[in-house]
């Protein structure tokens, strides 16, 4: 089963510095165009698969596209052009407690937050002990987030994340969260994932862990794909850029 | 997937309603605070100073004060719906058009409870509110919440790309406030200018609600006027927002 499909996906950014609304009806024809021309590209032309149970590293220099394909799986982005499929539940570890409201309590957020992400409240609530455990918040669960560290924040966020129950993860730079004994967890939770069999997504500039979790690698260099496939080699190849 | 939109709805209205005063001490009051302070300061204008001719002057005021709040709220907190939730936008794809639904529910709910508020000044000028309201105040109720939902979306999603719709949805509320029979009756309007009442989306709706409250009356013609008015706008907004949408996360 292919859980995530790219073909020939091209992704513009549209710049909006226009002179505002007011020369915009002017001279809207003129502006218009402006508009429609002043883009930047992020992506060219990149097609690739993932199946299930693979276990995919994007890695690329700072600005590459990394993000923006982790956006388009995501779906909050759309491709300029081509098509991009995905088959099954994400789970975004992207943003860490994206949504997270800082008057509301920790356990009023991870209502909120797991229902953003997709579970129904009936979901929630079963599985909210192991969210809070996993949290190891402890009493502070009861609090309003704003006392909490960021440490504690990225703790909730994670766990709300991985309690999903997702098909694919997609994970961007964020299991250097917390202390050392939580990343410990996490990355424990992200092994787990992958021995159920899970589909997982992996940005990030830790090469020694990308080389660790991986069983595929998928380097994208200049907004293009440079390389795809075992992992050894794609190292190497950015080694070299 | 029915269950999962109720869910998401329910719990983004009700933050918004547990957040709005989590911090202050005087929580629902100060929703009260303001249209019955825009209520006094009219009275003393209209009824003290220039002394307009109407009977139940005060709850004529009050009546289409606090819908008027409902609308205008909503509205305005609506040009600044994206950008502030621009970390959810970024990153979790869900519908954005919930934003917009659980801020006029929870505007919307705010502007139920200050229902008894008015009931009270109908008491008091001897007004009764009557049976029929189970029925007529659901039927206006959700015909304005479209209409407040479908402004609200049409702002917000072109705020995001030209952010001086902030400011002139600010003057243009004002104007509109004024263009709209709050602060004095249909009846005082010259008969030339009676168009002004067709042409300003709020009049059918406030005038919808004013002859609820003081007449226990439902207004068809205006209550019809008000449903066309809805529908148009739920439409040219989800439009416009569906072809917007996917835009969102690269402009906040």
């Amino acid at each position: 089963m292919i859980r995530v499909k790219f073909e020939n996906v091209t992704k513009y950014y549209t710049l909006l510095n226009t002179g505002g609304i007011k020369n915009f009806i002017l001279n809207f024809f003129r502006e218009y165009k402006k508009i429609k021309s002043n883009r930047f590209l992020a992506l060219e032309n990149i097609s690739f698969e993932v199946k299930d149970k693979d276990v995919v590293g994007i890695i690329g220099k700072n600005g590459a596209g990394k993000s923006t394909t982790l956006g388009l799986i995501a779906g909050v982005l759309k491709p300029t052009s081509g098509r991009v499929e995905v088959n099954g539940r994400i789970a975004p570890l992207l943003e860490l407690g994206a949504g997270f409201h800082p008057d509301l309590t920790g356990r009023e957020n991870v209502i909120l937050n797991g229902i953003l992400l997709g579970m129904t409240k009936k979901e929630i609530l079963s599985k909210l002990d192991s969210i809070i455990e996993f949290s190891e918040l402890g009493e502070f669960i009861d609090q309003p987030i704003r006392i909490y560290s960021s440490g504690m924040l990225s703790r909730l966020g994670f766990s709300v994340a991985v309690h999903t129950n997702p098909d694919i993860l997609l994970i961007d730079e964020v299991l250097s969260v917390g202390d050392f004994k939580f990343q410990e967890k996490s990355k424990n939770k992200i092994y787990e994932f992958k021995e159920k069999g899970k589909t997982i997504i992996f940005v990030s500039h830790d090469i020694g862990m990308v080389e660790e979790l991986c069983d595929k690698v998928i380097l994208i260099h200049e907004h293009k794909l440079l390389y795809q496939g075992d992992v050894k080699k794609g190292v190497e190849l950015y080694e070299q850029l | 997937m029915f269950e999962y939109y109720k869910d998401l709805i329910i719990e983004l209205t009700k933050k918004d309603i547990k957040v709005r005063y989590k911090n202050s001490y005087l929580g629902y009051f100060w929703s009260l605070a303001n249209p019955l302070f825009l209520a006094l300061i009219f009275y003393f204008i209209f009824k003290v100073v220039t002394k307009v001719q109407m009977k139940d002057y005060t709850l004529f005021l009050i009546s289409g004060l606090f819908v008027w709040q409902w609308i205008n709220n909503s509205i305005m907190v609506s040009t600044n719906l994206y950008i502030a939730n621009a970390s959810l936008i970024k990153k979790v794809n869900f519908p954005r058009n919930f934003l917009a639904v659980s801020l006029v529910l929870s505007e919307g709910f705010n502007f139920l409870i200050s229902i008894p508020v008015i009931i009270g000044f109908m008491l008091y000028y001897h007004h009764y509110p009557s049976i029929k309201w189970l029925i007529y105040i659901p039927i206006v109720l959700i015909i304005t919440g479209i209409m407040i939902y479908s402004l609200s979306l049409l702002v917000a999603t072109i705020n995001l790309f030209f952010r001086d719709m902030e400011r002139l949805v600010g003057l243009l509320l004002t104007f509109l406030f004024y263009m709209t029979p709050i602060i004095y009756p249909v009846s005082m309007i010259p008969q030339k200018y009676k168009f002004v009442l067709y042409l300003n989306p709020f009049a059918p709706f406030i005038l919808t609600w004013q002859e609820l409250f003081l007449h226990n009356r439902l207004d068809l013609k205006y209550l019809f006027i008000s449903f066309i008015y809805a529908l148009v706008a739920l439409i040219v907004s989800t439009f416009i927002f569906n072809k917007l949408k996917y835009k969102f996360a690269e402009l906040v």
